[in-house]
């Protein structure tokens, strides 16, 4: 439970669902809390748009029980849950104009009609659709058909909106501003929103926690510095972010400071969620941009190699560094005046790696 | 298709194209004209007239073919109506039922008279309501047409709903919408173009059906065909050539109607989200 004296939006317990001898969601259990902006992220076939689309009810559970502010919600039909949905690809409804679109939720619950027409004007003003009003989904851009399809899910006032990749299907540009947009209007609203991407930027850039997800399971649930900084285990460090990964093995272990030996040489100091034995064996997470380049030697401990490839990326350069046992390392260097680095292929270059820039797992 | 791929370029295309409307149409296009020919013959020219369609309403005949218009009709919109409800009930069914247990044999009954020859469903009609004791008459006919319109009804739902994605269901149902509404302001809507087509195919069908209705119409009933057949059994005299032609009239507007019906922009949930 996140906090004992408040209800949760969402609380999944042990929530399975299997597809023959196919289990795509296996025990799944956590919290949402109330306001929050939640993001299921992972792979594609991690279970993430099942689990959402249980929550809307268009699927059943295998077993487990959801429940939506206390209530369980496992035997209601999607059009008695107070949740909303923007699909992936909108499903607006192509027969209605923009109006009559956001318009159908509040009809289909049976407002007047004053009702109605004051929350769809309010919704168009929410989205900035003034000039399109009368227009079909048809006449429409991807960017504006998003707008109609969040207006139309959250025009009902739902408890829970829940997005299933709304920004999948727009140009780089437009998902950048569209973030922020919904990051706004979750604010200004106070609705709870599940958000579900397999994009880790998208969920890192937007979210107040994020679960990661893989094969059914939730792997990490965190802030989206918890989860890069801090990864539980080998997937979370992997899929967030780029990272190094090297396999090592502790040496020492003080509080949560590891110290780990390398495969042929080198010690390096870690930190770690786990509680750590000497002697165990795991993997070592090392960020790219955690680490230092220097083609002088420093006083302080340092890995020794030499250069192997580097691709400039505009406000970095990724340099490719072959360590003196076999190993390779990829460390970015920020591309900024006065923060040239001159190595040339062959070089010896030594990495300085801060204190917490490395993270010991133990699976 | 590989570049430049022009089928006029082929050999002979010409020809053989000029051959097959030929065949196609030229007896159509006979019949047209000699129904406006002023004298009793099928193939002597003796000038231009309307005669032939006055006598169609106020001739000799004109009673009969009056009866069997308006029987045909009745027939064929209460046929096409109630097979085109039990064919978009099917296509629903059959499309979003999901995998249920007899669902290719569902499929293949649907869809069997178009298969089985329809002198032996004519045949094995007749047998049937004589076994029960029906009595042969407008029932009779009204309910061997229904069956026969169905898979003709279902074919273009079918392919209409097949275009129609699952999502915007779920966005109805999303939005607070129950079964009953989903239908009604969302998937009916959308399928509209195919069921309006499955009705004008189903009513075509019904219309000109000739060999089922004359096995189980029992005497003294009339539909339009059978009517047609009765008089040409007779000697053909150019009043019938006047009646297929305005027969052929009517079908091709429907088809037509039914051709730009399906064709509406606007309700098509397939062109969505093409421009982004």
């Amino acid at each position: 439970m996140i906090a004992s004296d408040q209800i949760s939006a969402v609380t999944l317990r042990d929530v399975r669902k299997t597809f023959g001898d196919f289990t795509a969601l296996d025990d799944v259990s956590f919290d949402i809390a109330d306001n929050e902006f939640f993001t299921l992220l992972g792979p594609s076939g991690c279970g993430k748009t099942t689990l959402l689309r249980m929550i809307a009810g268009f699927e059943s559970t295998s077993s487990g029980t959801i429940h939506l502010y206390g209530d369980e919600i496992a035997e209601l039909p999607p059009n008695k849950r107070p949740v909303n949905t923007v699909f992936q690809n909108y499903a607006l409804f192509p027969h209605m104009t923009v109006t009559q679109n956001i318009a159908f939720g509040l009809q289909m619950l049976g407002w007047s009609r004053s009702e109605v027409d004051a929350r769809v004007r309010e919704m168009i003003s929410m989205v900035k659709l003034d000039a399109f009003v009368a227009r079909k989904p048809s006449q429409l851009s991807g960017g504006q058909q998003q707008r109609v399809a969040l207006a139309r899910a959250m025009a009902p006032r739902p408890k829970v909106l829940l997005l299933d990749e709304p920004l999948s299907a727009l140009d780089l540009k437009l998902r950048q501003d569209m973030r922020s947009e919904l990051k706004r209007l979750q604010r200004e609203t106070g609705i709870t929103f599940v958000f579900v991407t397999h994009d880790q930027e998208e969920a890192l850039s937007m979210s107040d926690r994020v679960a990661v997800m893989s094969a059914g399971t939730v792997q990490q649930i965190g802030s989206p510095a918890e989860v890069y900084n801090k990864p539980e285990n080998r997937f979370v460090a992997d899929f967030i972010g780029e990272t190094n990964l090297l396999e090592a093995r502790a040496d020492k272990v003080q509080g949560d400071t590891v110290t780990c030996t390398l495969p042929d040489e080198g010690i390096l100091l870690a930190k770690t969620n786990h509680a750590v034995v000497p002697g165990q064996a795991g993997t070592l997470s090392l960020r790219p941009e955690r680490m230092t380049l220097l083609s002088e030697k420093p006083q302080d401990d340092c890995l020794k190699g030499h250069l192997k490839d580097m691709t400039f990326l505009g406000t970095d350069t990724q340099f490719e560094i072959q360590l003196d046992n076999t190993l390779t390392l990829n460390v970015r260097h920020q591309n900024s005046d006065g923060n040239e680095l001159q190595i040339q292929s062959g070089q010896p270059v030594y990495i300085r790696i801060a204190p917490n820039a490395a993270r010991f797992l133990v699976s | 298709m590989p570049r430049g791929f022009d089928i006029k370029h082929y050999r002979g295309f010409y020809t053989l194209t000029l051959l097959c409307l030929f065949i196609l149409y030229a007896p159509l296009i006979i019949v047209m004209i000699y129904s406006f020919n002023d004298g009793r013959s099928i193939t002597v020219w003796q000038g231009v007239s309307l005669r032939w369609y006055a006598d169609i309403f106020v001739g000799p005949e004109a009673e009969k073919f009056k009866l069997a218009a308006r029987n045909s009709l009745i027939i064929a919109v209460i046929a096409a109506i109630t097979a085109t409800s039990i064919a978009t009930a099917a296509s629903i069914g059959m499309i979003r039922g999901g995998n249920f247990r007899g669902k290719p044999a569902s499929f293949a009954l649907i869809s069997l008279p178009i298969m089985v020859p329809e002198i032996v469903s004519a045949v094995a009609t007749l047998i049937f309501f004589s076994a029960i004791g029906f009595k042969l008459g407008i029932l009779s006919i009204l309910i061997a047409h229904i069956v026969f319109c169905i898979p003709f009804a279902y074919l273009p739902i079918a392919a209409r709903l097949q275009g129609i994605e699952a999502s915007y269901e779920e966005a109805a149902q999303d939005l607070y919408a129950g079964r009953w509404a989903t239908f009604r302001y969302v998937l009916m809507p959308l399928m509209w173009p195919g069921i309006l087509s499955g009705f004008l195919l189903a009513f075509i069908i019904s219309l000109d059906d000739f060999i089922i209705t004359n096995f189980v119409k029992g005497a003294g009933i009339e539909t339009l065909p059978t009517a047609i057949f009765g008089s040409v059994k007779q000697g053909i005299k150019p009043n019938i050539m006047a009646l297929s032609t305005l027969m052929l009239l009517v079908s091709v507007l429907l088809v037509t109607l039914s051709f730009f019906v399906g064709r509406r922009q606007d309700t098509n949930p397939t062109t969505n989200t093409e421009d982004s």
